[in-house]
């Protein structure tokens, strides 16, 4: 194991991932020369030039439909949002071509595309920087989504999502860039985190908080308080959420029989509604208590730090809906 | 191109027999449209339905010379741009009748004709949404170093969408193998183009650096030499094409918009019909040179007419798609973990 950072596990998938096919390339807006926004892409114009990593103007819609075209021809584009605030002006061609190609031709064509680039909110950048954009993928049929929150997590998923035949939108985190984590080493073999399972993050017996991307982290430090007050949490990391480990999700909850959900996303139609259908649907007879969801304030993200940490999930909101569901308080 | 030597057995340099296919493919192409009309008024089709009537010597004039291994994609008008990229008839008016048969299986109709085998990439429903498309084969091919031509076609009105012009700069900066054809039938929709943009087409693609051409585009020998030429030179790396083809629309916008109106005046169609219809055109020139007889005329109708009603006998007999169909071709593939759908009906 090799102890690296969010960034530079992407970058490792990235590096692996073009090395092994020479169909995969990386564009968008500072991939090349800037190295990236985020320095994802740090060092990969020097690997593989100017032909694989690309600088494109900035025109979101129009590099994310030219990415599509060339995967309409079989080539691996990875399309780099700066953020997924921005892939809004590319939603089109990601709903409209990406997620409906290979049905609307019936068969033919697939999209073996990634859209990736960090979701959510930061600090202080205010509503048009700060928001959560799982949501709007999650929703069509045809488009895989995943929200690695994890280092080897990160790794792992977007070197499954370069592989995976289907337009697959990976999540990343802004504020989980510099987080550090264990990553098995290359030398050991090529390591991958297949699309579709959940990962239990932390063993737990009285309440499940049921999450994935940024807010992972969020859960554990709730679940690491709760433990101090006698309160065992067990967090499950979903890793991907579409296509969702429906078993995971079920696992957890007759365990535990209480259940909380969390995104960093707004509440009307989030995701985190979608588990809780999921759950009433067919788990119902395992719940001890109404599931509850913890998410952004239904509010575009203000910039006073004190509004700003008003908006955001925390991890006393999540204690406190865990503590709900417990029927303690 | 000189002109026409009477009796020579050539017009422009093209032979009588291409001539003759020329005529035969376009008077297909009306056939082909004609009996669409008709199955659409009595509910054999369904949705949208968008007509390229009087606008049939582009689709030849553009897509007539290029090879198999080139590609198009166009808008949702597209009918007769599948069948001249190869598509047979009959699986394009099967489409249009929603059958298991159609070239998108039933699942693309009217506006969604593919056949990723002949280069045909699709309709494209969003105006404009193609262009995007197309740029992006363009670079699939140079980064490839192969030397095919991807030609994308586009309304008058799709020049107005920021996709065109973000994908003409990215084109002309990467110098792309595509060739972008405006099919200016004058009107998007019912707004006619001169009341939405202060400039004529052919100058919409200033600022991009990529040159621009016009033709007219009721003239298929016109269409398809500029075409040569222009694919010719992609070949060779001149970098993306930017094209005007001057037409007009002989139908309504859709089978459930008027043909003249609100927007222009039957008249204007009236007369473009009778002075400007691509077929008729050809047909004239061929009988003042001496190269039809309205006997051979009268032959290549029965022939094209025949193709149609076979079409239109194969669409009507060929079976709906199944309904695990439904499901189907939403992903390529399913993963082993974890549920794509969460309707309850696929796990």
């Amino acid at each position: 194991m090799l102890t690296i950072t969010y960034r530079d596990a992407l970058n490792q998938a990235l590096s692996e991932e073009m090395e092994r096919d020479e169909s995969v390339f990386l564009m968008g807006e500072e991939v090349a020369e800037y190295d990236g926004a985020y320095k994802v892409s740090k060092g990969l114009l020097d690997q593989f030039g100017d032909r694989r990593i690309v600088d494109s103007p900035i025109s979101e819609l129009g590099f994310a439909g030219l990415g599509i075209g060339a995967a309409m021809l079989g080539l691996r584009p990875v399309v780099e949002f700066m953020t997924f605030n921005f892939s809004l002006l590319a939603i089109d061609q990601v709903i409209n071509s990406a997620a409906k190609m290979h049905y609307m031709s019936g068969g033919q064509i697939p999209i073996p595309i990634v859209f990736r680039g960090p979701t959510g909110a930061a600090l202080q950048l205010s509503a048009q920087h700060s928001q959560a954009c799982e949501t709007w993928y999650v929703h069509a049929p045809g488009l895989k989504v995943v929200a690695p929150a994890t280092p080897a997590d990160a790794k792992g998923l977007l070197k499954a999502a370069i592989r995976d035949p289907d337009p697959v939108v990976v999540m990343e985190g802004e504020l989980l860039y510099n987080v550090k984590g264990e990553v098995p080493d290359p030398a050991d073999g090529d390591f991958i985190v297949p699309l579709g399972l959940a990962e239990v993050k932390r063993e737990g017996a009285d309440v499940s908080i049921v999450t994935a991307g940024p807010t992972v982290h969020i859960a554990l430090m709730a679940a690491g308080k709760l433990e101090k007050e006698g309160i065992s949490a067990e967090v499950l990391d979903l890793r991907s959420l579409r296509p969702l480990d429906v078993d995971a999700i079920l696992a957890t909850v007759k365990k535990t029989n209480r259940v909380v959900v969390l995104e960093q996303g707004w509440p009307y139609a989030g995701y985190g509604a979608q588990i809780v259908s999921v759950i009433q649907h067919e788990a119902f007879d395992d719940l001890d208590a109404p599931v509850l969801r913890v998410g952004q304030a239904d509010v575009p993200m203000p910039y006073a730090r004190n509004l700003e940490n008003l908006a955001k999930p925390s991890a006393d909101r999540v204690i406190q809906a865990c503590k709900e569901v417990l029927y303690r308080s | 191109m000189g002109p026409g030597e009477k009796g020579a057995g050539h017009l422009h340099g093209f032979s009588q027999d291409q001539l003759h296919r020329f005529l035969r493919e376009m008077l297909l192409y009306r056939r082909f449209e004609e009996k669409a009309e008709e199955a659409y008024a009595i509910a054999k089709i369904g949705g949208f339905c968008h007509l390229h009537i009087g606008q049939e010597a582009v689709t030849l004039g553009f897509i007539g010379p290029l090879l198999l291994d080139d590609y198009v994609l166009t808008s949702y008008r597209d009918h007769t741009q599948a069948i001249a990229k190869g598509i047979d008839p009959g699986s394009v008016m099967a489409e249009l009748y929603g059958k298991s048969t159609g070239c998108a299986r039933g699942k693309g109709g009217s506006m969604h004709m593919f056949s990723s085998k002949l280069g045909f990439m699709g309709g494209h429903g969003i105006v404009g949404g193609q262009v995007p498309l197309a740029t992006g084969m363009g670079w699939a091919i140079r980064y490839r170093g192969g030397d095919q031509v991807c030609l994308c076609f586009l309304g008058d009105a799709a020049v107005n969408q920021g996709a065109f012009w973000e994908s003409l700069n990215m084109a002309a900066v990467w110098k792309l193998p595509v060739i972008y054809v405006v099919e200016n039938n004058e009107y998007g929709m019912g707004t006619a183009f001169r009341r939405v943009s202060a400039l004529p087409v052919v100058e919409r693609a200033a600022g991009t650096g990529v040159p621009a051409h016009s033709v007219n585009g009721q003239d298929v020998l016109a269409c398809w030499s500029l075409t040569e030429e222009l694919v010719a030179e992609v070949r060779r790396g001149a970098g993306p094409q930017y094209v005007e083809a001057r037409t007009y629309r002989f139908k309504g916008h859709s089978m459930s918009d008027p043909v003249s109106g609100t927007y222009r005046a039957k008249e204007e169609v009236e007369t473009k019909k009778e002075k400007e219809d691509p077929i008729i055109l050809l047909r004239d020139r061929l009988f003042e040179n001496d190269l039809l007889t309205q006997e051979e005329l009268e032959e290549i109708d029965r022939e094209v007419v025949k193709v149609v009603e076979d079409a239109a006998t194969f669409a009507e007999e060929s079976p709906p798609p199944p309904s695990e169909d439904l499901h189907n071709h939403v992903y390529s593939r399913i993963n082993e973990h974890g549920r794509l759908f969460l309707d309850g009906l696929t796990s």
